[in-house]
C-alpha cells in the first residue's frame, strides 16, 4: 500500500519536469506547437493519456486565447496547482519571448539593409502559405461534413475580415451568435 | 517612453486577446488593421516582416504580438503586449479548467463550440489574405506563397525548410 503511494507519487512531474518539458516543447514548436505538445505530454513523458489531453485541449479551444498557452496553464495547474500553471506558461512563452526579442531589436537595428529586407520579404510570402495551409487542414472536417451554413459561416468572415476589411468585435458579434444559432439548429 | 501609448497597447491587446476565438492567426487582420491602418505604428511590408519573423521562431504564435509592441514602444512594449494578450486569458482558462467536466458534456457547449468552428476558420483564412496583400507585391512571391501552401498542407516537410528556400528567393532579388 505505501508503495503504491509512493509510485504514484513520483508520477507527478516536479515543476523542474514540467518547466523543462514545456520548454522543450516551445523550442520545437516552428509554425505551431501543438503537435509538440501532444508528443511530449502523452506519447513521452505519459503524464496524460490521449482522451484527457483532447479533454484538457477542447477546454484551450473552446476559450478565447491562444491555444497552446492555455494549454499550458490547465495542464500545469492539474499537475501541480498555481505553481505547475506558472512553470509551464513560462516554459513555454519565456524563452521564445528573448528569442523574438532579439529577433526584433536586430530588426530594428538592420531592417532598412536592402540584403536582409529582400530575404524577408521571400519569408514573408512563405508565412502568409503556411497560414493558408492551416485554414485547410482546419476546414477538412468541416468540408466532409456537407454543413453548407458552415461553409456559409467560413465565407462571410473571409469577406468581412479579408476583403472588406470590417473591425473583428462587430464581425464577430454578427457572425458568432448566428453560427450558434445554425449550429444549434443543425443539431436540433 | 509615453505611458499613453502603452496604455493604448495593453487595452487594445486586451480586447484582442478576449476575442482570439481559434487562436492567436484569428486576430491576425485585427492586429494588421490597429498597427498599419488606424493607429499607423508601422507599414505593411513591416507588418509582414515581423510576423515573417514570428513564424521562423520558436514558440507558440502568439509571438507576433510581442514584436508589434516592440517595434511600437521597446521592452516596455513587448512585455506590455504580451501580457495583455496571454494574462487575462490564462486566468480565465484557469479557473474555467477547474470546472470544466461540469459543463464538459453539456449540450449547449458542444452547440457553442460546433458554431465557432466555422468562424474561426474564416477568421484565419482571412488573415492569410490580409497578410498576402501586405506581402505579395510580384508574382514570384505569389507564386512562393501558394508553393508553401501546398507543400505545408499537403507533404511534412519542415517549415523551416519552406522559410529558408523563400528567403533565398528573396535574397536573390526576385520578390
Amino acid at each position: 500500500m505505501a508503495e503504491h503511494v509512493s509510485d504514484s507519487a513520483a508520477d507527478v512531474p516536479t515543476l523542474s519536469q514540467l518547466f523543462l518539458a514545456f520548454l522543450a516543447v516551445s523550442l520545437s514548436g516552428f509554425g505551431g506547437t501543438l503537435p509538440w505538445a501532444y508528443r511530449m505530454v502523452v506519447e513521452k513523458r505519459r503524464w496524460m493519456t490521449a482522451s484527457e489531453f483532447s479533454e484538457v485541449f477542447s477546454l484551450c479551444q473552446f476559450l478565447p486565447g491562444a491555444n497552446v498557452v492555455n494549454f499550458s496553464v490547465v495542464f500545469g495547474s492539474r499537475m501541480r496547482g498555481v505553481p505547475g500553471a506558472l512553470v509551464c506558461f513560462f516554459g513555454l512563452v519565456g524563452p521564445p519571448f528573448g528569442i523574438v526579442l532579439v529577433l526584433g531589436a536586430l530588426y530594428a537595428r538592420f531592417g532598412d539593409v536592402e540584403a536582409l529586407g529582400r530575404v524577408l520579404a521571400g519569408m514573408a510570402a512563405a508565412a502568409c502559405g503556411l497560414i493558408a495551409a492551416t485554414s485547410a487542414k482546419l476546414a477538412e472536417p468541416l468540408i466532409r461534413s456537407r454543413a453548407f451554413w458552415g461553409w456559409g459561416i467560413v465565407l462571410a468572415a473571409i469577406v468581412a475580415i479579408g476583403l472588406v476589411g470590417w473591425p473583428l468585435p462587430w464581425v464577430l458579434l454578427g457572425l458568432a451568435p448566428l453560427s450558434i444559432a445554425l449550429a444549434w439548429w443543425e443539431r436540433r | 517612453m509615453k505611458p499613453g501609448v502603452l496604455a493604448t497597447l495593453a487595452s487594445h491587446f486586451l480586447l484582442l486577446s478576449l476575442l482570439a476565438f481559434g487562436g492567436a492567426n484569428a486576430v491576425i487582420p485585427e492586429i494588421h488593421r490597429d498597427a498599419v491602418v488606424i493607429s499607423r505604428w508601422m507599414t505593411d511590408q513591416q507588418f509582414a516582416d515581423l510576423f515573417a519573423i514570428s513564424q521562423a521562431s520558436p514558440g507558440p504564435n502568439i509571438l507576433i504580438v510581442t514584436l508589434v509592441g516592440y517595434h511600437v514602444a521597446g521592452l516596455a512594449g513587448a512585455l506590455v503586449t504580451t501580457a495583455a494578450m496571454c494574462g487575462p486569458t490564462c486566468v480565465f482558462v484557469y479557473f474555467v479548467g477547474r470546472v470544466w467536466n461540469r459543463f464538459r458534456y453539456a449540450r449547449w457547449r458542444i452547440v457553442v463550440q460546433a458554431g465557432l468552428v466555422p468562424v474561426s476558420i474564416g477568421l484565419i483564412a482571412a488573415a492569410a489574405m490580409v497578410l498576402a496583400r501586405a506581402a505579395d507585391h510580384n508574382w514570384v512571391a505569389v507564386l512562393i506563397t501558394l508553393g508553401t501552401a501546398a507543400l505545408a498542407y499537403a507533404t511534412r516537410i519542415h517549415p523551416l525548410w519552406m522559410f529558408a528556400g523563400a528567403g533565398l528567393l528573396g535574397l536573390a532579388g526576385l520578390v
